[in-house]
C-alpha cells in the first residue's frame, strides 16, 4: 500500500511540511525561527527516507517504468508517476541534497518561514520533474520552480537582486513556453499525454517544406527545437547561459545550491527523457550541432571563467562549461556517453553544492566574494582548506574523484561521435584545471596579508557535518563509479536501441528515396 | 403570447420586477439610507438565481418564436455572470459606504444590468441580441459616472457612452446587412441561409457585428475606452466592469458566430484571430508602463479577453468549452485581485497606486501571499488554475491547426508575465515600507483568500466546471 504511491509520498511530504509552517507557525522570534527550520529538515529528511526505501527496491534491471501511479486528472490529463534508471538517481540527488541544505541555511535571520516555504515547495516541484510521466504534469513541474526560485533570489538574494530574479525568470519562462506550444501539438498528434505512450508513438519525420524552406526530419525537427529552447536555457548552453551568472551572484548560498545542483539537471534530463527517445531522427541530424555548441561552450566559459573577479561568478561559469560535457555526451548517443553524461550530471550536483558551500562559508564571515579580498586563509581555517581543495580537484577532474569518471566517459563517448569536438573539449579539461587551481591559489594559499581576514575562524561542527556526506560521494563515485552506472546503463541501453532503430530507418528511408531520384 | 415563454424567461422578470419595486421603494421611501440593504438584498437574489438557474434540469427551450433560448449553454453563462455580479456587489459595499457614494440606485442598475446581460446570452435574434445589450450598456454607462463629482468619473461615464453609442451604431448597421441578405434576424434562419459561400454583404454585415462585440468585450483595437473607464470609475464599478460584462460579451460572441455564422467559420476565423493577436499583445505591451493598478487591469483584461477569443478562434467544441473554462477562472481571479485593489487605503481612503505596495509584503502577509498566488496564476504560471486555461485554450487553438496563433499566444503571455511579476516585485522585494493600512474589511479579505485558494485548490478538479462547460459548448456548436 505504501509502495504503491511511493513517489507521491516522496514528492509531497515537502509541501505538506511547506503548508504546515505557512498554516501553524505564528511569529518571527528566534524559537519560531528555529521550528521553522526543524520543520523543513524533518519533512526534507522523510522525503529522504523514502527515496532510500525506494532505491533499496529498484530493479535495476528492468528497464520500463517502476513504482507507477496512474489517476485521472482535469482536462482529459492522467495524473501518472514514475520512475527508470534515468530518473532515479535525480530522484535520488534532490532528496540527499535538500536536507544539506536546509542545514546549510541554519543561520538565515530573515524572514526564515517564508524561506523554508520556498525551499520546500522548491523540494516537491523538483522532485515531480523527475517522476512525472505526463507531458503536462511534467510541465507544470518544471515550470512551477520558476516562481519559488525567483522569490528566494529576489528577496534573499544580494544587492543586484532584482535584476537577476527578473532576467531569471523572464529568460527561462520564454524558453520554456514554446515546449508548452510543442507538448500541445504532440498531444494533437499522438492523441494522449502519457510519456510512456508517447516514448512509443512515432512523430513523423518526412521533410516538410514552410515557407520556401526545406526541413529535414519535419516533424520531429520542429519539435526538437521547440524543446530545445526550453533544456537549452535551463541547461544553460552557450549562448543562451548568460542569465546563469547573475542568478548564482545574487541568490544566496542556499539558492544557488539548488540552482547549480538540481535545477541545472532538469535541462539535461529533458534531453535524455524527451529529446533523444520521441525524436530520435531529429536528434541524429542536429547532434553535430549541438556537440558543436557544447565545445564551444566547454571552451569560451572556461575562458571567461579564468577572468573572473566574483568566486561565485567563477564557479558558475565553470558549470556551464561543466554542463557542456553534459550535452556533448547525450548528443554523442552511445552507451559511455549518455552513462558520463548522467555521471557527469550527478557528480556535478554534489561538486558544484560543495563549491558553493565553500564559498558561503567565507560569504558569511567576510561578507565579500570579491577574490581579492581574501588570500592566505590556509593559515587561519586548515580544515576548510582541505575541504575546498578537494572540491577544487573534484571541478578540475582529478582521477580517484566523481568528477574524473564523469568527464573521461563522456570524452570516450565524444571520441566516437566527432572526434574534432572530442579534442576541443579536451582542451577545456585543462582550462579548467588552470581556473580552478588558480582560484584556490589566490583565495587560499599564500601568506595572510590582510587586515581584515586575522580574526578569520575554521569552520565549526554543523559546517563541517554539512560537508561530510559530499566529501564521502564524491570519493566513492570517485572509486566505485559502478554504484551509478549499474543503475542506469539497462536503461540508457534501452534508451539507445531504440534511437538507433529509428535513427537506421530513417536512413533507409532517405536512401531510398534519393535512388528513387535518380 | 403564451405562459410557456413566460416561464421560459422568469428568471429575468423576476429581477425586473425587483429593480423596478426597488426603484419605487427607494424613491418614495427611505433614499439612500436603504443603500446597503438594498446591495445585501440584490446579491442575494442574484445568488438564488444563479442556484435556480443552475439547478434546471437539461434540455433546450426556446420562446417569443425562436428570439429567446434557454440552454446548457446559456445557463452556464448566467449563472457565472450572476455569481460573479453577486461577489463584486457585497465586495464593493464598504468602499462605496466610505466614499459615500452608497446611493440605493447603484445595485438596481447593476440588476438591471444583469437582466440586460441574461437576455443577450438567451438572444437567438438580431433584435433580442440588441435589446439586451442596450439595457446592459445604458445600466452601465450611468453607474460608471456614478460619482457625479468627480472630473474622472464623468470623463470615464461619458467616453464609455460615445464610443459605446458608435460601437452600438456598427452593430445596428452590421444586423441590418446581414437581414438584408439573409433575410431574417433569427439565428436559426440565419444559420440555414448562409452556408459554405456567403455574399459579400453579409460578411461586412458579419465583420460589422463582430466589431460592435469586439468593443464590448474591450478586444483591441475596440479597446480604447478601457483604460480610461477603469481608472475613472469608482473601483467597485471598476470591478464589475471587468467582470460579468464581459462573460456575457464574449458569450454573445460565441452565440452569433455559432448559432448565426456556424456555416461559414473560415469567414469569421479570420478575425477573430486578428482581434485575439491584437489584444494579446497589445494587452501586454501597454500594461508595462502603468503606475496605476487600475489602468494595469484594464490592460490585463484586454489581454486574457485575447486569450478567450483564441478559444472561440479555433472554432470546434473544445474550443467554445476551453473559452467558457477560461472566462470562468479570468473571473474568479478577477474578483480576486479587486478584493485586493479595495482593500488598498492608506488612512482610510482609497490607494491606487502601485508603488504604495512596497513591501507590502511584511505589513499584511497572507494578504501579500493571496495576492501572489492570483498574480502568478493571472500570468498564467503554472501550477497555477490560470495555467490551466491558457492550456485549454491553446489546446484547443492547435488542435484546429492554429500552431501560429499558439506561438503568438505564449510570446503574448511571457512579455505579460512580466508587469504581474513586477507587482510581486514590489509587494515582497520593495525597499521602503508600504504605507497602506493593514487591516481592512474581513469580507475583503475572505474573497481575496478565497479566490486565491481556488487558484490552488481548483488543481484537483478545477472545481467541477469542466462537465458543464462541455455540456454548454456541445449545445451551441451546431
Amino acid at each position: 500500500m505504501l509502495l504503491d504511491s511511493l513517489l507521491s509520498i516522496i514528492t509531497f511530504v515537502p509541501l505538506i511540511g511547506a503548508a504546515i509552517l505557512a498554516l501553524f507557525l505564528r511569529g518571527d522570534d528566534a524559537p519560531a525561527r528555529r521550528n521553522a527550520k526543524c520543520v523543513a529538515l524533518a519533512a526534507t529528511s522523510t522525503s529522504l527516507l523514502a527515496s532510500l526505501i525506494m532505491l533499496a527496491t529498484f530493479d535495476p534491471e528492468e528497464t520500463g517504468f517502476q513504482f507507477v501511479e496512474e489517476g485521472e486528472w482535469i482536462l482529459g490529463l492522467t495524473y501518472k508517476m514514475g520512475v527508470d534508471g534515468l530518473s532515479v538517481l535525480f530522484v535520488m540527488l534532490t532528496t540527499f541534497l535538500m536536507p544539506i541544505t536546509i542545514l546549510a541555511c541554519w543561520d538565515v535571520t530573515h524572514r526564515v518561514k517564508e524561506y523554508m516555504i520556498s525551499f520546500l515547495v522548491l523540494e516537491t516541484l523538483m522532485l515531480g520533474v523527475f517522476c512525472a510521466l505526463d507531458l503536462v504534469l511534467f510541465y507544470l513541474f518544471f515550470e512551477g520552480g520558476l516562481i519559488p526560485m525567483f522569490l528566494i533570489i529576489g528577496i534573499w538574494g544580494g544587492k543586484d537582486r532584482i535584476y537577476a530574479a527578473f532576467k531569471f525568470f523572464l529568460y527561462t519562462f520564454l524558453g520554456s513556453v514554446l515546449m508548452l506550444v510543442a507538448m500541445i501539438a504532440m498531444y494533437v498528434d499522438a492523441g494522449t499525454t502519457d510519456i510512456v505512450a508517447l516514448l512509443g508513438h512515432d512523430f513523423g519525420s518526412e521533410t516538410m517544406e514552410i515557407m520556401g524552406f526545406h526541413i529535414l526530419g519535419g516533424f520531429q525537427t520542429l519539435l526538437w527545437l521547440a524543446f530545445f529552447a526550453s533544456f537549452a536555457v535551463k541547461m544553460p548552453m552557450w549562448p543562451v547561459h548568460t542569465w546563469l551568472p547573475d542568478a548564482h551572484v545574487q541568490a544566496p548560498t542556499a539558492g544557488s545550491v539548488i540552482l547549480a545542483a538540481i535545477l541545472l539537471k532538469m535541462g539535461g534530463y529533458g534531453f535524455l527523457r524527451f529529446s533523444i527517445p520521441m525524436f530520435p531522427v531529429a536528434s541524429s541530424l542536429l547532434a553535430d550541432f549541438v556537440l558543436w555548441l557544447s565545445a564551444i561552450a566547454i571552451v569560451y566559459t572556461s575562458l571567461v571563467a579564468l577572468m573572473q573577479e566574483d568566486v561565485k561568478k567563477l564557479i558558475a561559469y565553470s558549470s556551464v562549461a561543466h554542463m557542456g560535457f553534459v550535452t556533448a555526451g547525450i548528443f554523442s548517443a552511445n552507451q559511455q556517453g549518455v552513462d558520463g553524461a548522467i555521471f557527469q550530471m550527478l557528480s556535478h550536483g554534489f561538486i558544484s553544492g560543495a563549491l558553493f558551500l565553500c564559498v558561503g562559508v567565507v560569504y558569511d564571515r567576510m561578507h565579500t566574494r570579491e577574490i581579492d579580498a581574501y588570500g592566505g586563509l590556509v593559515n587561519r581555517m586548515p580544515i576548510y582548506a582541505a575541504v575546498f581543495m578537494l572540491f577544487t580537484m573534484a571541478n578540475v577532474g582529478l582521477p580517484g574523484t566523481s568528477g574524473f569518471v564523469g568527464e573521461f566517459l563522456t570524452l570516450v563517448g565524444m571520441f566516437q561521435a566527432n572526434t574534432w569536438v572530442c579534442a576541443v573539449a579536451a582542451t577545456g579539461v585543462i582550462l579548467s584545471a588552470a581556473y580552478a587551481l588558480w582560484l584556490y591559489r589566490r583565495v587560499v594559499m599564500g601568506e595572510l596579508v590582510k587586515e581584515s581576514l586575522r580574526s578569520i575562524t575554521d569552520m565549526n561542527r554543523r559546517e563541517q557535518a554539512i560537508f561530510a556526506p559530499l566529501v564521502v560521494m564524491t570519493i566513492l563515485l570517485g572509486v566505485y563509479p559502478s554504484l551509478v552506472t549499474d543503475i542506469v546503463g539497462p536503461s540508457v541501453g534501452a534508451l539507445l536501441d531504440g534511437y538507433g532503430e529509428a535513427v537506421a530507418q530513417y536512413g533507409g528511408t532517405t536512401q531510398v528515396a534519393q535512388h528513387g531520384g535518380h | 403570447m403564451q405562459t410557456g415563454d413566460l416561464a421560459i424567461i422568469l428568471p429575468e422578470i423576476v429581477l425586473s420586477i425587483f429593480a423596478m419595486a426597488g426603484l419605487l421603494a427607494g424613491a418614495y421611501g427611505g433614499r439612500d439610507r436603504l443603500g446597503p440593504a438594498m446591495i445585501w438584498t440584490t446579491s442575494a437574489l442574484f445568488a438564488v438565481l444563479a442556484a435556480w438557474i443552475g439547478l434546471q434540469g437539461a434540455g433546450t427551450a426556446t420562446a417569443f418564436g425562436g428570439m429567446f433560448t434557454d440552454d446548457a449553454f446559456a445557463r452556464f453563462a448566467k449563472v457565472t455572470i450572476l455569481l460573479s455580479a453577486a461577489a463584486v456587489l457585497l465586495m464593493g459595499e464598504g468602499y462605496m459606504a466610505r466614499s459615500d457614494l452608497i446611493r440605493f440606485e447603484y445595485p438596481l442598475l447593476i440588476a438591471l444590468a444583469a437582466v440586460g446581460m441574461m437576455v443577450m446570452v438567451s438572444a437567438s435574434d438580431l433584435m433580442a441580441l440588441y435589446m439586451g445589450l442596450e439595457l446592459q450598456s445604458l445600466s452601465l454607462y450611468v453607474v460608471a459616472a456614478l460619482r457625479r463629482d468627480s472630473v474622472k468619473s464623468t470623463e470615464a461615464g461619458l467616453k464609455y457612452f460615445v464610443l459605446g453609442a458608435l460601437s452600438s451604431g456598427l452593430l445596428l448597421f452590421g444586423a441590418s446587412l446581414v437581414y438584408g441578405f439573409a433575410g431574417t434576424t433569427g439565428f436559426v434562419g440565419i444559420f440555414e441561409a448562409v452556408q459554405g459561400r456567403a455574399p459579400v454583404g453579409l460578411l461586412i454585415g458579419l465583420s460589422l457585428v463582430i466589431a460592435g462585440l469586439a468593443f464590448k468585450v474591450s478586444a483591441a483595437p475596440f479597446h480604447m475606452w478601457t483604460p480610461d473607464v477603469y481608472e475613472g470609475a469608482p473601483t467597485p464599478v471598476t470591478a464589475f466592469f471587468a467582470t460579468a460584462p464581459k462573460i456575457a460579451a464574449m458569450a454573445l460572441l460565441a452565440r452569433v458566430v455559432y448559432g448565426a455564422f456556424g456555416g461559414i467559420v473560415g469567414d469569421w476565423q479570420q478575425i477573430l484571430a486578428a482581434l485575439s493577436v491584437a489584444s494579446m499583445f497589445l494587452g501586454a505591451v501597454a500594461a508595462i508602463g502603468q503606475r496605476n493598478i487600475k489602468r494595469l487591469m484594464a490592460y490585463s483584461s484586454i489581454a486574457h479577453m485575447g486569450f478567450a477569443l483564441m478559444g472561440l478562434t479555433a472554432g470546434t467544441v473544445a474550443g467554445v468549452e476551453a473559452m467558457l473554462i477560461y472566462l470562468v477562472i479570468y473571473v474568479t481571479m478577477n474578483v480576486g485581485t479587486f478584493a485586493f485593489i479595495l482593500s488598498m487605503e492608506r488612512d482610510g481612503s482609497p490607494v491606487v497606486e502601485i508603488s504604495a505596495l512596497s513591501l507590502y509584503s511584511r505589513r499584511s502577509p497572507t494578504r501579500a501571499l493571496a495576492m501572489l498566488v492570483l498574480l502568478f496564476s493571472l500570468a498564467g504560471v503554472p501550477p497555477l488554475v490560470g495555467f490551466f486555461a491558457k492550456y485549454s485554450v491553446l489546446l484547443a487553438a492547435v488542435d484546429a491547426g492554429l500552431a501560429w496563433l499558439a506561438v503568438l499566444g505564449v510570446i503574448a503571455s511571457v512579455i505579460g508575465a512580466f508587469y504581474y511579476i513586477r507587482i510581486v516585485y514590489i509587494m515582497y522585494f520593495g525597499d521602503e515600507e508600504s504605507e497602506l493600512d493593514a487591516g481592512g474589511s474581513t469580507v475583503l479579505a475572505g474573497f481575496l483568500v478565497v479566490s486565491a485558494a481556488m487558484m490552488l485548490f481548483g488543481l484537483w478538479n478545477l472545481a467541477g466546471i469542466e462537465g458543464p462547460a462541455a455540456a454548454a459548448a456541445a449545445t451551441l456548436v451546431r
